[in-house]
């Protein structure tokens, strides 16, 4: 058996500046998420410490969210909100059900990490006069960020790539615009593999923004 | 003045510290002894604070602690405290732990903040390790940027709480060494310690604790060489073996 098949890529290229604005939206969409949902999982993850009012309703989350579907969570919000007459974009519809689902993935590793900021580190501040929220942002937060950083990396490429299902409620990110341009020109091996490259260095260049920050975080290694 | 009148507090059915009465006279040096486990460590955290009290009065120049409508971020600031552990916040620099504080508590600028810190760490005689990180420091280094990190808010009252017990006996030395300059300085001192020696020379008076209870307090002559109190003289002649 023999493939008789021919790579046509001068119409991928063609094509190019609506695969780049659809990579765009893509980005829109992964940072808007991750921007949202951790200072969510943050909250999520100090309810969850808290006592049975507060760490009751966020468990009933944290297990939605990560025990369904994330194109179901998609559907929800966009056909569900919908059917009560509240009517979103689907960009809105996006970046709000990802974040969610970024925060209930999130929340037990920024629980954790709360719980792994030694006590003594707190009253040390407090005690030089710091308040609670002194004491948050300017040393439980740094010593957090460090332990939470791999893991919401991790976080936010599963966003991104998440970010695909929101083709399926019209949405013109970068899975979107290929489906449309392929139905085209009918070259659906040279986009698809096209669009692939794209995600993948897409990843990497999340990656290599993220390290930037990730060196500041262990400059005391160095 | 810190004053205190019949303090109490428990952890659980536990009875930490059991109707203490005792003040601190404006640069004095108090000395706390007695075994560990006898609540004088909790003490130093009651007076600013950190633990609340389950019965009595602490007040810190008139003001008492425990009052809900008492200010407790600005109170802390009269009130400098050490703890065993030195506490360095480890993703900033030595310079940076002391600093902090003045930029967020005291509102001053980078450059005010970071000539002020400097000043701390050169009076702890650690100006040299300004840009080391807490990791890359010694214990009793530690402990001195602790100090100084505590100075650096101008308290009237320092609390020291066992600051040499988490360190190498070689280190002990240059950590007293600061403790002792602070004093020629005319700074107030509560001081939680298991050094014997160290008291009996840096105290005005010295206050044993026996099971959460104030046994006794003296002058240093009259604990260490005639205490009046038996568990105390039990206590000091056994630390003397």
């Amino acid at each position: 058996m023999t493939f008789d098949y021919e790579f046509h890529w001068r119409t991928v290229l063609e094509d190019l500046p609506d695969l780049l604005a659809g990579a765009l939206v893509t980005l829109e969409v992964t940072g808007l998420s991750i921007a949202a949902g951790v200072p969510l999982a943050i909250a999520l993850g100090a309810l969850l410490r808290g006592p049975a009012a507060t760490r009751v309703p966020a468990r009933c989350f944290v297990e939605a969210a990560r025990n369904t579907p994330c194109l179901f969570q998609i559907y929800l919000f966009y056909y569900g909100l919908g059917a009560l007459g509240i009517n979103l974009s689907s960009f809105l519809v996006a970046v709000i059900a990802i974040s969610l689902n970024n925060a209930g993935y999130l929340a037990d590793t920024y629980r954790s990490a709360l719980q792994a900021v030694p006590v003594q580190q707190r009253s040390a501040a407090r005690s030089l006069g710091m308040t609670f929220g002194q004491t948050s942002f300017h040393v439980v937060l740094p010593l957090m960020a460090r332990i939470v950083y791999l893991p919401t990396v991790n976080q936010m490429i599963w966003a991104m790539l998440n970010s695909s299902l929101g083709t399926l409620i019209g949405l013109r990110e970068l899975t979107g615009v290929t489906q449309f341009v392929q139905s085209r020109s009918f070259r659906t091996l040279e986009f698809f593999l096209a669009t692939a490259g794209l995600y993948y260095l897409l990843a990497k260049a999340l990656m290599a923004a993220a390290s930037l920050y990730g060196r500041r975080l262990t400059r005391e290694a160095r | 003045m810190i004053s205190l009148r019949d303090v109490s507090k428990r952890f659980g059915s536990l009875r930490v510290i059991e109707s203490v009465s005792l003040d601190v006279e404006r640069g004095e040096v108090l000395c706390l002894i007695g075994s560990s486990g006898s609540g004088k460590s909790t003490l130093l955290q009651c007076i600013n604070g950190l633990e609340a009290i389950d019965g009595g009065t602490i007040e810190v120049d008139g003001i008492s602690v425990h009052d809900k409508r008492t200010d407790l971020n600005r109170l802390r600031q009269k009130l400098g405290i050490v703890f065993q552990q030195y506490n360095m916040f480890p993703h900033l620099t030595a310079l940076e732990n002391v600093a902090l504080a003045l930029k967020v508590v005291k509102r001053m600028g980078r450059a005010e903040a970071e000539a002020a810190a400097l000043r701390q760490l050169a009076y702890v005689g650690l100006e040299s390790k300004k840009d080391t990180f807490p990791g890359r420091l010694s214990g009793g280094q530690q402990q001195r940027v602790a100090i100084a990190r505590a100075l650096a808010m101008e308290p009237h009252y320092m609390l020291l709480d066992e600051v040499t017990s988490a360190l190498d006996p070689e280190l002990v030395a240059e950590v007293l060494q600061s403790l002792r300059k602070l004093r020629t300085d005319g700074m107030t001192m509560l001081i939680v310690t298991h050094e014997m020696r160290f008291a009996r020379e840096i105290a005005d008076r010295v206050a044993f604790f026996d099971r959460g209870r104030l046994a006794e307090v003296g002058p240093p002559s009259q604990i260490f060489d005639a205490p009046r109190d038996e568990r105390t003289a039990k206590f000091v002649g056994m630390t003397a073996r």
